[in-house]
């Protein structure tokens, strides 16, 4: 039968598999101790193989696995948030931080203008708190409109 | 007397105003933290340390702010499981079992001040047993080569994953995964890169911060978002507080037996406070032999695991400063804070930087009283903290934990890194992969395969010079039971299972 700890198993022999092969790659130095840097990767590297075999022969019970929607909502934030790290810098603290803030605010409990006062709130209250009480360097707007 | 000149220097540097007041920040701090539903002890330290490096506290202020923190939030975490029914982390799940119950009964005041008292007693025990025990096992580890060191590291492992897991493959996989992910970077022996596949940011190797903030903070995110934020609405209403002496004075022998229990199991390598306060609760429960109705919101039932969690809380000190091994998820974050104010713990800790230790056990006397204080009297303050709807804190926390990452380095990577460990915990505890030896391993990973390839430098290639000294011989046993063990222990010692409405 096909389950979830069988599949993650299944994932961690090879990933496993891949990080043995890819210790056996790492150069080494002309002087090197008894043990060099190769054996400690390699002995976890089999371990972790064992692990995922143990997984794949004795599997537990099935989590609870959320539906198709909450799937596609946990990616979206995963997206918000990679959108949000790319756009720190570019658009500086306020707006991002408002923006992403905000989704995630109405991810977890869908009140859009709740979720949207929230976000902004935050925004403004963790600038304030970042900048001023414990003084960190943070750029408030895109450097253009200043 | 040589302790009380230790002490004498730790309360010389603890009672400045400036020390005085970061721990009464962080006593508050914490207590919110811990209060806080979906904030624990670790995540709360996590997200915070970017942020105290940042700020640029020496080393002692930094620590003692942070320690404040961790025991604030082992104090608030029995807020949201007495009112709420939700463990602010895995400890205070035991606390749930009686709070709970006896919150419905419209004791909810009771219980509060019970489990404050209880967690005074426990904390305050323990840090009296950190005091007295940390400086002997310091003298101990003296006596500890290489050899010895990579067996109590593979204790750590062994018994953090045997014991708080419910699947050895797994737990064995996750402290795997945190050393294979510790060995990305330069090799600390030949200075060559190792799995960096290029890419010049994994030349530093994964720092460590990431990783924990990623684990603990992000991956919280995506649970709420799963649950929509379902868990928070249901409470029990706050009415009076008063203090209920005969409780309190009933419980006095449960609270110093499991502040006992906590504080042995505290100290043990890797186990930790979910198995001070589990141990805690079922041997008075066995006590008891059912007289007082346990599970059904009996006072003790609440002193128990508080004195026994706030105990191993204190006792899980001892390890971690004495060897630098921590004995639980949340001392493995102090670890790291240590680590990134570069102070290596360790027996020479005692000898080297007196102020640093001593300090820190003078500050935790003195905000176990700021927190018997915030947390009896005061206990209202917080409670009002638990009425923050999950959709406003949990973007706050991402937000803080961007801002603490981003702040380190500046660098996009590891924020993606963090985004990427966030998603890698919530699939992780999805298939209850437990995620704490996953931090462990990244911590320990290279001082774990240091002190092996130094053993064979020294036996020149011998593997059974692993083996050679009682200590270490000790050590691999223990080990190897604290792994084994679980396995046919567990169809015995069930963990039960919190109480549904």
């Amino acid at each position: 039968m096909l389950k979830s700890d069988r599949v993650f198993g299944l994932v961690v022999v090879l990933v496993a598999l891949a990080y043995i092969a890819s210790a056996f790659q790492i150069q080494t130095s002309f002087m090197s101790d008894p043990v060099g840097s190769k054996t400690f990767p390699i002995l976890l590297g089999a371990v972790s193989a064992l692990c995922g075999a143990v997984m794949i022969l004795r599997p537990d019970d099935e989590p609870a696995w959320p539906g198709p929607l909450t799937l596609l909502k946990l990616a979206a934030a995963v997206a918000v948030l990679v959108a949000y790290a790319y756009s720190l810098k570019p658009f500086g603290f306020l707006l991002p931080t408002a923006v992403a803030a905000s989704v995630l605010s109405y991810q977890i409990q869908a009140r859009p203008v709740f979720n949207a006062l929230a976000g902004i709130a935050l925004s403004a209250g963790l600038f304030v708190l970042f900048k001023y009480a414990l003084g960190l360097g943070l750029v408030p707007f895109p450097k253009g409109l200043i | 007397m040589d302790l009380l000149a230790n002490l004498a220097l730790g309360f010389s540097v603890a009672l400045s105003p400036w020390t005085l007041m970061l721990a009464v920040i962080g006593c508050f701090l914490g207590t919110i933290i811990g209060a806080l539903p979906g904030l624990g002890p670790s995540n709360g330290v996590a997200i915070l340390i970017p942020l105290t490096f940042s700020l640029g506290l020496d080393a002692t202020s930094a620590l003692v702010l942070m320690t404040s923190v961790y025991y604030g939030a082992m104090y608030g975490g029995r807020i949201s499981s007495i009112l709420l029914n939700i463990p602010g982390d895995e400890p205070a799940l035991m606390t749930t079992l009686d709070g709970y119950p006896m919150a419905k009964q419209g004791r909810a005041g009771d219980a509060l001040v019970i489990s404050g008292v209880a967690s005074f007693v426990g904390a305050f025990l323990a840090t009296i047993g950190l005091m007295l025990l940390a400086p002997i096992l310091a003298n101990v580890a003296y006596l500890f080569g290489p050899a010895e060191y990579f067996a109590l590291y593979l204790l750590a492992f062994s018994t953090l994953g045997g014991i708080a897991s419910n699947n050895q493959a797994k737990a064995a996989l996750a402290s795997c995964i945190g050393l294979a992910i510790a060995m990305i970077g330069l090799d600390n022996t030949s200075g060559m890169p190792r799995f960096t596949f290029g890419n010049l940011h994994l030349m530093d190797g994964v720092d460590f911060l990431v990783a924990i903030v990623g684990l603990f903070a992000i991956a919280e995110v995506f649970v709420f978002i799963e649950s929509h934020g379902k868990s928070s609405s249901i409470g029990v209403a706050l009415k009076k507080v008063t203090i209920p002496v005969r409780d309190i004075a009933a419980s006095t022998w449960t609270m110093l037996r499991a502040s006992l229990v906590g504080f042995v199991a505290g100290v043990l390598p890797g186990a930790g406070a979910s198995l001070g306060s589990f141990l805690a609760y079922m041997s008075e429960k066995s006590i008891d032999n059912g007289r007082s109705g346990f599970g059904t919101g009996a006072p003790r039932g609440v002193a128990a695991p508080e004195a026994g969690n706030n105990a191993a809380a204190g006792g899980a000190l001892v390890p971690m400063l004495t060897l630098g091994v921590p004995g639980s998820g949340t001392t493995a974050v102090l670890l790291a804070l240590l680590m990134t104010l570069n102070i290596t713990p360790g027996p020479t800790l005692f000898t080297d930087r007196p102020e640093v230790v001593w300090g820190l056990i003078a500050s935790l006397l003195i905000a176990n009283f700021v927190l018997l204080l915030m947390n009896v009297p005061l206990v209202k303050i917080f409670v009002r903290v638990l009425q923050v709807p999950p959709a406003v804190l949990l973007p706050g926390v991402t937000m803080i934990s961007f801002v603490g990452i981003f702040s380190l380095s500046g660098s996009y990577f590891d924020l993606l890194l963090m985004v990427a460990f966030g998603v890698l915990g919530y699939v992780l505890r999805k298939l209850d992969v437990p995620t704490v030896p996953i931090i462990l391993g990244i911590l320990l990973g290279n001082h774990m395969e240091d002190a092996l390839r130094r053993a064979m430098v020294l036996s020149d290639g011998d593997a059974m010079f692993l083996f050679s000294s009682p200590i270490s011989i000790g050590l691999w046993i223990a080990a190897i039971a604290g792994f084994v063990a679980p396995m046919f222990l567990r169809r015995f010692l069930k963990k039960p299972q919190a109480v549904t409405d």
